[in-house]
């Protein structure tokens, strides 16, 4: 993975210590919250309901064993013993101390991680495909140009102050497994009919208050040219983005306003006026990017699969897991691995610190050291060799790591809500809880299902895009939840329509239910909720869910 | 009624306003005032001596049942009791009726 070079050192290390001195100034009463507020949010620390809560960065959720490690070290020295991994490929420690923070990031710092740019008008961490350089469907290895864009982005002098955050996605296999289309800007990687690389670029997606997918404004950037296009997007938004309402800043409002094609035109212009060879992306550099993303030495012997069936048929756990868990890898005898963190009725994408700490020890004993996080808040060891898969699950098994429902209903993707959150309208957590106790004991039967919740309308939950959104909304000071329907993530992403009215707090899990049925009533083959969505329409839904009792 | 909450500057716990100019973690310590006398109750704890221990002091609206405090709103009583989310947090408030 990429390490760090000396100007990356020293520039942390100049942050910490830069931070250290304003949590001491602040603490002394010499800044005040107001002066004191957008520094600590440029560095990650957000003041929730029960305590500060830190995000810190996973570039393009990638980590080291040793990384994790630290995490797992900081949930227990400085938090409760745990972290919550976070829709953005983050982490988040929901306990912290503002006098702690400096000595966090500090050891942060010491495993080249940092919170820097987790907040605030500018790039975000710049997500991708969980499964980079080990997917059997993949182009090249994304992570090389998650990695060129995050140099390129990081406290970029032009774009500090850009209208509103940026988020940007990469994708460079067949299956999008990053939501790139929910973005402000997508790229695919794309290889055109001679051979190059080159980036199909897409602008004016996004979730919140207005969800929209993004547009392709241009199918195949060349790869030389990318700094140059992106500057281009980012100077048309910079100019005409809006400044005055918060709800309309984003770049997606700019491309409905505008059009797509206006938009495109509008960043042709400004491409076609900039000097694209002052930024042109050298293939040395590439190649030396690339590079840090080697992959690893894998063991080519040939794997007994006999003995993975003679295990699978002998420990029924175990088949499941391999059925929901597993993933073609593109070398023989390999496989990706997705650790659920949705055991059922627990909080999504929370682990323990111990839970850390065993992965990265199992990534080091059988994957190579690396472990990546997903925007669907599991965790992956993307380089398993078949013939351990057996030992690993059953070391996972044994710390309540083994959950076999990657991609089932209980896999649900769920924002902390009003249990920490600070902008939340009504709670998110126990709302997933409760559904997927109580609906693990069919998902087999209903088969791949997405079911995403929000505690707000900032749809950090991704709501839109469950194939069931379920929001939280306050209404007179009760707890309700507005439910969505055929929403989508991937190649065929969509956003969910609104069923009806919202439904009571006590009863989201019943109605859940009764849409259920409907679906399972009502699947032809093996149609996934969407496609059933489409086909027979809101009708019988609404009708089981509001017909008079 | 209502009483002044607010956050600890320097760890984040709520924390609530007693006449005097104390604050307290305990929302039973909590100075509980007539909405009337809401207003000053917010001015003496904001001015108090610098620097405030406590980030953006507010009024929240809360009763006082049984001998104990409870704010009205969902969000005073999860930031007073902690979250509702089970193990991990080693804590759970119950809310009956909620899923
Ligand atoms: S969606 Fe709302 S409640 Fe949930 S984490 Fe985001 S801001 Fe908080």
């Amino acid at each position: 993975m990429y390490r760090y070079d000396d100007f990356d050192h020293r520039f942390i290390d100049e942050r910490v210590a830069q931070y250290r001195d304003q949590v001491r100034r602040r603490l002394a009463g010499q800044l005040s919250e107001d002066e004191f507020r957008p520094l600590r949010l440029m560095n990650g620390l957000y003041l929730q309901l029960h305590a500060y809560m830190l995000r810190v960065a996973i570039p393009y959720g990638v980590l080291s064993s040793n990384q994790l490690r630290k995490l797992a070290q900081i949930g227990r020295r400085f938090d409760r013993g745990y972290g919550h991994f976070t829709t953005r490929q983050n982490i988040q420690f929901h306990w912290i101390k503002l006098e702690e923070t400096p000595d966090i990031l500090a050891e942060l710092a010491s495993v080249e991680m940092h919170a820097i740019q987790t907040s605030g008008n500018s790039f975000r961490n710049t997500t991708t495909d969980p499964f980079a350089g080990a997917a059997a469907d993949e182009i090249e290895d994304p992570r090389t140009y998650a990695e060129i864009i995050r140099q390129w982005s990081t406290l970029h002098p032009e774009f500090s102050f850009l209208p509103r955050k940026f988020k940007i996605a990469i994708s460079a296999a067949t299956e999008d497994r990053a939501a790139v289309k929910m973005h402000d800007l997508g790229l695919y990687l794309r290889r055109n009919e001679a051979g190059e690389i080159g980036f199909e670029v897409m602008v004016g997606g996004g979730l919140g208050r207005t969800p929209l997918l993004s547009h392709t404004i241009n199918p195949f950037v060349p790869r030389r040219h990318l700094f140059s296009y992106l500057e281009a997007v980012l100077r048309v938004y910079n100019q005409y983005g809006r400044r005055d309402n918060l709800y309309k800043s984003r770049i997606k409002i700019l491309v409905q306003s505008l059009g797509p094609k206006k938009f495109a035109e509008e960043v042709e212009a400004e491409w076609n006026a900039s000097d694209r060879e002052a930024v042109a992306l050298p293939d040395t550099y590439v190649r030396e990017i690339a590079a840090a993303f080697a992959p690893p030495n894998y063991d080519r012997s040939p794997t007994d699969e006999g003995a993975i069936t003679r295990d699978a048929a002998g420990n029924s756990g175990f088949a499941r897991w391999l059925k929901h868990n597993i993933a073609t890898h593109k070398v023989p005898d390999h496989a990706i691995v997705t650790i659920s963190l949705k055991p059922i009725g627990e909080t999504p994408g929370d682990c323990t610190s111990d839970q850390m700490d065993l992965i990265a020890a199992l990534a080091d004993e059988l994957g190579h050291g690396e472990i990546r996080v997903t925007y669907e808040q599991n965790l992956v060891l993307p380089h398993v060799r078949r013939d351990r898969l057996f030992t690993l699950w059953q070391k996972l098994d044994a710390a309540g790591l083994g959950s076999s429902n990657i991609g089932l209903i209980s896999d649900i993707i769920c924002c902390p809500g009003m249990d920490y959150c600070s902008l939340a309208t009504a709670r998110s957590i126990p709302v997933a809880q409760d559904l997927s106790r109580h609906l693990a004991a069919r998902e087999e039967a209903i088969g791949n299902f997405s079911i995403k919740i929000s505690g707000c309308i900032n749809a950090c939950g991704h709501h839109h895009l469950g194939n069931i959104g379920i929001l939280g909304v306050d209404k007179n000071g009760e707890e309700v939840y507005q439910i969505t329907l055929g929403g989508d993530a991937g190649n065929d992403a969509a956003i969910g329509a609104i069923l009806g009215p919202a439904v009571k707090s006590g009863e989201v899990t019943a109605s859940i239910d009764k849409l259920i049925d409907v679906y399972l009533d009502r699947r032809e083959g093996s149609e996934r909720f969407p496609e059933t969505y489409r086909r027979i329409g809101a009708k019988p839904f609404k009708d089981a869910l509001y017909a008079p009792r | 009624m209502q009483l002044v909450t607010g956050n600890r500057l320097r760890d984040g716990v709520p924390v609530y306003f007693i006449e005097g100019g104390r604050w307290s973690p305990a929302l039973d310590d909590a100075s509980l005032v007539d909405d009337s006398k809401a207003d000053s109750l917010l001015a003496e704890a904001l001015g108090g001596p610098k620097p405030l221990p406590v980030v953006a002091p507010i009024l929240i609206e809360a009763t006082r049942q049984n001998g104990h405090i409870e704010g009205l709103s969902l969000r005073e009583r999860i930031r007073a009791q902690g979250p509702t989310t089970g193990p991990m947090t080693h804590q759970r408030l119950v809310i009956p009726g909620a899923s």
